[in-house]
């Protein structure tokens, strides 16, 4: 805790003393000293403090956004469309000048220090951008070029993402000849290729079929494992249930829930499950939970958070209902979702 | 490690302008070859010989190296513009704008495209021209440094053109409506000795013009203008030309919201 405050409060310091202290002659000493100080006293992967963007026609899409993802989290940002995701993630992959506040990448500021920024940062967009003429293996060298890595290098690590990314078949194909999980699964690759130390992705699985989608979930969790510190926005909320620690969620320009999925998740007062039964001829009556009969053989069960499910088998069992399977209605982060809404905490429209 | 790094990100940059236009070589190779070796027969062979010399040379001697500059000077131009504007328009700019790239490297990576399309085209137009003609040059180091400044000041007027464009209109309306008279007026095909007073006044405010006769001078050893005053514009106008560019990429016009 204190090791983390110092390295808040002192993290420029650290740096400039370095600086004077091996001069710029040795920057190189410099980067690397000020690196392993940092990496032993432990940091945040991204600290946004009192950010605030209006676009020129006036429009205000961030209002005092201040936000800290610590390294090593997968975390999730949500948000109605329109709320300011995009502008936050744009901001700090540096697309979108902030119109005033403070962003730090692993402790380098955006503003003074932006290429050691940038160059901790891997960004997969909504949509796609690689030119659509050129094939995968050329995007993917290209691009770990301009981070300077050697060409050499670049074919090795294109190899081992296009090959991990089921894409090496199609790697000397034009780009735009590609699925469109294909070229998900491209920018994802092309993303990794300087081996940042965060990820950022901006709706990565969106139009993406089942399949593919838990394939990248997996993918993505073993980079996070790996200690690839992860940021995601998503609308498949079921996405950030299973993936994300911590979660966010941004609302007319302004960050109203910071704090864990599992804190988050807390807060749902009850939970609705649908039960496929024998026969709902028999159901019990009791005041506990609610049941409701969708057909003969289907009934939905709301159960508060004090009662448990052994609870309601042993009243079913006793009148003789056999329960043949059990399922969420729907995702849990979605129902709290649909309850913020409902309190007015986050605005859909 | 960051120069290195930089080094590497800048060639790669290069590498990739480079390939572009020799990936559709039809395109950006071939019609400069086409057009030029038209204006050799029609200007040069057909209607030269009934003009005469030209400043002590032949007709076609004369227009030789205007039309190599006029090649130069469009194909630096158009290769910026249209490759920059495309990137803009694709949004794989933002491939360079996320990377730790800073904004000279950028311009020297797609100016560096650009004057390599730009010399590519001006080798072969010199090839082209050599079926016609007898070519002797008489200032080596004139020539180069003409040529390449001429390209590297196209290239950067390329990149301004496609810095403010938003539709792939606007990056043809420079080269139709301002590259194209100027450089027609700037005596790719004749000497402004030829012209009265005024016009050859005139003519002197046009920065083509010191280009054409810089680059000439290399070939015939003759000018319009005192050579020293072509490079001193030809400098002046990159030097303007990079500041503003640089500006506008600091502030993020075109690119960034």
């Amino acid at each position: 805790m204190v090791l983390t405050l110092f390295s808040v409060l002192f993290d420029d310091i650290i740096y400039d003393c370095l600086n004077i202290l091996f001069h710029r002659n040795c920057l190189i000493i410099t980067v690397y000293v000020s690196l392993i100080i940092k990496a032993l006293i432990g940091m945040n992967a991204i600290e946004l403090q009192n950010i605030t963007k209006t676009y020129r026609g006036g429009v205000t899409a961030l209002n005092g956004v201040s936000l800290k993802v610590a390294e090593g989290d997968f975390y999730a940002l949500l948000g109605p469309n329109g709320a300011g995701k995009s502008t936050t993630i744009g901001i700090i992959s540096s697309l979108v000048n902030k119109s005033s506040g403070k962003v730090s990448i692993f402790g380098y500021d955006l503003d003074t220090q932006l290429e050691l920024a940038k160059s901790q940062i891997g960004l997969v967009p909504q949509e796609f951008n690689f030119n659509p003429f050129e094939p995968p293996l050329q995007i993917l060298v290209n691009q770990a070029g301009y981070y300077g890595t050697p060409r050499k290098e670049a074919f090795i690590r294109a190899e081992k993402y296009l090959k991990q990314l089921d894409l090496w078949g199609k790697r000397n194909e034009p780009a735009r000849e590609l699925s469109g999980g294909m070229k998900r699964r491209l920018m994802i690759a092309r993303a990794l290729m300087h081996e940042p130390r965060l990820l950022i992705l901006d709706e990565p699985t969106a139009g993406v079929d089942i399949e593919l989608r838990r394939s990248m979930w997996l993918f993505l969790t073993e980079l996070n494992k790996q200690g690839v510190t992860i940021i995601l926005t998503t609308h498949y909320l079921e996405e950030a249930e299973s993936l994300c620690r911590n979660i966010g969620i941004i609302n007319k320009g302004e960050l109203v829930i910071n704090t864990s999925m599992k804190e988050l998740i807390g807060r749902l007062d009850s939970e609705t499950f649908i039960l496929d039964v024998n026969s709902t001829a028999h159901l019990p009556e009791t005041t506990d939970f609610k049941f409701t009969v969708i057909d003969e053989r289907t009934v939905e069960l709301e159960l508060a958070k004090a009662h448990s499910l052994n609870s309601v088998f042993e009243l079913l069992t006793a009148k003789g209902v056999e329960v043949k399977s059990l399922r969420n209605k729907s995702n849990r982060l979605e129902e709290l979702f649909l309850e913020l809404v409902k309190n007015g905490v986050i605005d859909a429209k | 490690m960051l120069n290195k790094q930089y080094v590497i990100a800048v060639k790669s940059l290069w590498v990739k302008e480079v390939n572009r236009f020799l990936r559709i070589w039809i395109q950006t190779l071939v019609p400069p070859a086409i057009t030029m070796s038209l204006y050799f027969v029609i200007f040069g062979n057909l209607i030269g010989e009934r003009i005469g010399d030209m400043n002590g040379f032949s007709y076609m001697a004369f227009i030789v190296p205007g039309l190599i500059m006029m090649s130069v000077i469009t194909n630096s131009y158009s290769n910026v513009a249209s490759s920059f504007f495309s990137a803009k328009f694709q949004r794989n700019i933002e491939e360079l704008l996320v990377a730790p790239v800073p904004n000279y490297l950028i311009i020297f990576g797609y100016v560096g495209g650009g004057v390599a399309r730009g010399l590519m085209v001006g080798f072969i137009v010199t090839l082209v021209s050599l079926f016609f003609v007898d070519l002797h040059i008489y200032n080596v180091l004139v020539l180069i440094a003409s040529v390449l400044c001429t390209s590297i000041l196209f290239s950067i007027g390329g990149l301004l053109n496609a810095i403010f464009a938003k539709t792939f209109d606007d990056i043809s309306i420079i080269p139709t409506f301002v590259l194209t008279p100027l450089t027609y007026l700037g005596g790719v095909f004749y000497s402004i000795s030829l012209l009265p007073d005024f016009w050859q006044g005139v003519s002197h405010f046009n920065p083509v013009f010191y280009m054409i006769n810089a680059f000439r001078y290399g070939f015939l050893g003759v000018s319009d203008v005192p050579i020293v005053w072509s490079f001193a514009v030809i400098f002046t106008f990159i030097i303007i030309g990079y500041s503003l560019v640089a500006f506008l990429l600091k502030k993020g016009a075109g690119i960034r919201s």
